[in-house]
C-alpha cells in the first residue's frame, strides 16, 4: 500500500464512493437529486467502476498517474452535473447543487495532489545481473574503460574521462532530448567492484554499483548491477516512458545482455532484423529479415 | 539477388532483394549451392510462429561456397573458396552454453533475446529465416546468405560427396540423430517414432545405427509410411488403427521402450471435430499447440521409458498428461538440435555409407519455384517428402 497519506485518503474515498455507487446506484442517484431513471443509474454505475479502478491504482500502486485519472474523472462528473442542473425537473435541486459544490471542492484537492506529486522527483531502483564466461579481472577491465560503455548502453551516447575518477556523460532521454552530467567513481576495487554517483545532479541524478562475483564455474564471473536514478517528472515520467516502450528496467537488462556479447564475442551482435545492434528493441516492428540496401546500411552505420 | 520471402500466412514469394553484406567481424558471405525446405518452415507458412514480418527471407537448411569473410575470421579457419554446410542454430562459441556444446542455447547470438526471454524465460540461439523472435536473421532460401560466427558454425567439406549427401547435415539429419541419441538406445529397445517426415525418417535411421531392436513409424500419409517401409521399418497408420493398442500388441503389452515425437505443434488428431476444436483454441490464443502426437507418445510409452521430443513447439498447451508422465516414471527429453556438435561425426557416418541422407529427397527444383515446393510439401502432393532448391 502507498505511504503517501493524501493519496491513501483519496484512494479510500474513491473506494467508498465506488462501492456505494455500484451496489446501490438508484439510492445514490436519488441522494444527489438527479433522479433514478435508467440513464442516471447506468451513469452512476459507470462512475462507480471508475472510482474503484482509481482506488485500486492509488492504494496499491501509489502512482500519481492515478491522481490525474481522478482529476479527469472530476471534470467528467462536473460536466454531467452541470447538464443535470440545466435539465433539472426541480425536484431535489438543492441536493444537486450541494453535490456539485462538494465536487468542486474535491476537484481542487485532486488537482493539488496531482500537481504536487507529479513534480516530485522519485528515485527509481534498478538491478540486473548476468553471467559471463570470462575471468573477473578481465570483465572488470571491460567495464572500467568507461569510454567503451556507449558501445552497448543504448541510451548513452558518449562517456569521456575527465580525470582518474571523473567522467562526463551524454545520454539520450525519452522524446528525443539529450541530457549530460558529470560522474565520479566513489569506490574502485579492481576485479571486484565499481561504485559511482553523479556530481552536481542536474536533471539525471544517479548512483550505482557494479559487482563482479565469481560464478560457480571457475574463471566465470557474475555481474550484478544496481543503480538508482531520478527521472524528471518521477513516477509519472516513468509511466509515460514505459507506455512508449522505454521501460528503464528492460533497458538495463538489455544493456547488460549486450555487455555480455561484447565481453564474450568482442562486439554487439547484429541481424538483418536488428541491424542497429544496441537499438534492437526500439526497432520493432523491425527491418525485415532480409539484407539491407546501400541506403539502409548507410543509415545504420551513420 | 533472388530470395524466397515470407509475405503473409500461406504466401511465400521469390523476390529481388539486396545482396547480403558483412555486419559483424566474424561474418562470412556464402554463395548458396543448395537449400532445403524444412517441415518447420511449414509452421511459418501456416502462420503459427509469431513475429514474422512481410519480406523476411526464409530458409535455415543450406550450404554453399564462402565468397567473403569478415576481418575477425582467422584465415586458417575459414577463407573464400571453402565449401561449407551451415548449421541452422547461430551460435557464438564463447558463452557457457556453447562451451558445453549446447549450441542451440547460445546466450549471445540472438539480438532479440529480450523478447525470446519473455516467451521462454531464457533466451535461445538465433535461427536463420525463422522469425524475429529467433533473431531476425535473413534465411538461406536465396542466392547468398550472411553467416554470423562463421568460425564456429559452418562445417568445411572438401570431400567429393554431393550436395545432396551433405545438405541435411545442416538440420534434418542431426535433429533426427539427436532425437534417437536422447533415447539412450539399448539392443533390446523397441522405438516408436511419431511422424515419418524427413526428421522422423532420420530419427529411425539413427535409432537403427544406435542398435535398436525394432523401429515403428507412425503417420497417416501413405507415401511417408511406404518410405519407412522400404527402409525396413514397421509402420502404423493412425487413421486406421488405434495407435496405443497397436503398439501394445506389437510389444507384448509393454509399450515401446523409447518414443520419439518428430511431429510437433501441428499434430493431426485424425478426427475432424477434434481438429476443429484445436484450431478454435489456437485462434483465440487459448493455447498454441496441437499436441496429439506427444500425448499419445506419453500414454503409449513403456513405464520407465524415455520420450524424446524433436518436433517443434512454440508456446503453451493444455491437457498435458502429467499423471501418466509422473506415475509411469517417464523421462522427457527435448531440444532444438545442437547441430554443430553432430556435424563431423555424422559426416563420417555418411562417408562410410552407414546412412544415406539422399533417400528422403523426392523433389529438386530451381529456387524460383520455391512457392510450388512449399505447396507440394504442405499438401503432401505428388508424394512429396523433401524439396531441395537450387539457386
Amino acid at each position: 500500500m502507498t505511504e503517501d497519506k493524501v493519496m491513501r485518503m483519496l484512494g479510500w474515498f474513491s473506494a467508498g464512493l465506488g462501492v456505494s455507487q455500484v451496489s446501490m446506484p438508484g439510492g445514490f442517484a436519488r441522494a444527489t437529486g438527479v433522479g433514478d431513471g435508467p440513464r442516471q443509474r447506468a451513469a452512476t454505475v459507470f462512475v462507480g467502476m471508475r472510482e474503484l479502478a482509481a482506488a485500486a491504482g492509488l492504494l496499491l500502486q501509489g502512482n500519481p498517474v492515478w491522481l490525474w485519472g481522478r482529476v479527469a474523472g472530476d471534470f467528467m462528473d462536473l460536466s454531467m452535473m452541470s447538464r443535470a442542473l440545466k435539465n433539472h425537473d426541480r425536484e431535489g435541486t438543492i441536493r444537486t447543487m450541494a453535490t456539485t459544490a462538494a465536487l468542486v471542492g474535491i476537484t481542487g484537492l485532486d488537482l493539488y495532489a496531482a500537481i504536487s506529486r507529479t513534480g516530485r522527483k522519485s528515485m527509481i531502483d534498478l538491478s540486473a545481473t548476468t553471467t559471463i564466461a570470462r575471468p573477473r579481472q578481465e570483465v572488470y577491465d571491460q567495464w572500467r574503460h568507461l569510454d567503451r560503455l556507449p558501445a552497448f548502453m543504448r541510451h548513452v551516447d558518449s562517456v569521456s574521462m575527465t580525470g582518474q575518477r571523473t567522467s562526463h556523460w551524454r545520454a539520450s532521454a525519452p522524446f528525443g532530448r539529450t541530457v549530460e552530467w558529470d560522474a565520479e567513481i566513489t569506490e574502485d576495487v579492481p576485479g571486484e567492484r565499481i561504485m559511482w554517483r553523479s556530481i552536481d545532479g542536474g536533471l539525471v541524478r544517479n548512483e550505482g554499483e557494479v559487482r563482479f562475483v565469481p560464478a560457480p564455474t571457475e574463471k566465470y564471473t557474475e555481474v550484478h548491477v544496481r543503480m538508482r536514478y531520478s527521472l524528471p517528472a518521477g513516477k509519472v515520467g516513468e509511466s509515460v516512458a514505459r507506455y512508449f516502450g522505454e521501460d528503464p528496467h528492460q533497458a538495463l537488462g538489455d544493456d547488460l545482455r549486450r555487455f555480455k556479447q561484447v565481453a564474450e564475442t568482442g562486439e554487439v551482435v547484429r541481424s538483418e532484423g536488428a541491424p542497429g545492434g544496441k537499438s534492437a528493441r526500439r526497432e520493432f516492428p523491425q527491418h525485415p529479415a532480409r539484407p539491407l540496401s546501400r541506403q539502409e546500411l548507410a543509415e545504420v552505420r551513420a | 539477388m533472388k530470395a524466397n520471402c515470407w509475405i503473409k500466412p500461406n504466401t511465400v514469394r521469390v523476390e529481388d532483394v539486396p545482396d547480403p553484406v558483412i555486419l559483424n567481424s566474424r561474418d562470412a558471405i556464402v554463395k548458396i549451392t543448395s537449400a532445403a525446405i524444412c517441415g518447420s518452415d511449414l509452421h511459418l507458412l501456416d502462420g503459427y510462429i509469431p513475429t514474422m514480418q512481410q519480406g523476411d527471407v526464409l530458409g535455415h537448411e543450406f550450404m554453399g561456397e564462402v565468397i567473403e569473410v569478415g576481418h575477425g575470421i582467422d584465415p586458417g579457419t575459414l577463407r573464400a573458396g571453402d565449401r561449407v554446410v551451415v548449421p541452422f542454430p547461430i551460435a557464438c562459441g564463447a558463452c557457457e552454453a556453447c562451451r558445453a556444446e549446447l549450441y542451440s542455447l547460445c546466450e549471445n547470438a540472438n539480438p532479440n533475446a529480450g523478447i525470446a526471454e519473455k516467451v521462454f524465460g531464457h533466451p535461445i540461439a538465433g535461427i536463420y529465416g525463422y522469425s524475429h523472435l529467433m533473431g531476425g536473421y535473413a534465411g538461406g532460401q536465396a542466392q547468398y546468405a550472411r553467416v554470423p560466427f562463421a568460425d564456429v558454425g559452418p562445417l568445411k567439406v572438401d570431400s567429393d560427396l554431393t550436395d545432396e549427401q551433405l545438405l541435411f547435415l545442416s538440420d534434418t539429419l542431426p535433429t533426427g540423430y539427436m532425437g534417437a541419441e536422447m533415447c539412450e538406445i539399448t539392443p533390446t529397445d523397441v522405438v516408436a517414432v511419431w511422424g515419418a517426415g524427413p526428421v522422423g525418417q532420420f530419427a529411425m535411421d539413427s535409432a537403427r545405427m544406435l542398435g535398436a531392436k525394432k523401429i515403428i513409424a507412425i503417420d497417416k500419409v501413405p507415401h511417408r509410411l511406404e518410405m519407412a517401409g522400404r527402409a525396413g521399418y514397421m509402420s502404423l497408420d493412425f487413421t486406421r488403427v488405434d495407435v496405443q493398442s497397436a503398439l501394445s500388441d506389437i510389444t507384448g503389452g509393454r509399450g515401446p521402450d523409447k518414443c520419439i515425437d518428430a511431429v510437433g505443434m501441428e499434430a493431426d488428431h485424425g478426427a475432424p471435430h477434434i481438429q476443429l476444436y484445436d484450431r478454435t483454441k489456437q485462434a483465440v490464443h487459448a493455447d498454441t499447440e496441437h499436441p496429439h502426437a506427444l500425448r499419445q507418445a506419453i500414454m503409449s510409452c513403456r513405464s520407465g521409458g524415455i520420450v524424446s521430443v524433436i518436433g517443434s513447439y512454440g508456446g503453451l498447451m493444455d491437457k498435458f498428461p502429467t499423471g501418466a508422465w509422473m506415475n509411469k516414471g517417464l523421462t522427457l527429453r527435448a531440444g532444438q538440435c545442437h547441430v554443430q556438435r553432430y556435424m563431423k561425426p555424422l559426416l563420417n557416418r555418411v562417408k562410410k555409407g552407414e546412412i544415406d541422407p539422399t533417400r528422403i529427397i523426392t523433389h529438386t527444383m530451381p529456387l524460383d519455384e520455391a512457392p510450388r515446393g512449399y505447396d507440394l510439401f504442405k499438401h503432401k502432393k505428388d508424394n512429396c517428402e523433401k524439396v531441395v532448391l537450387k539457386p
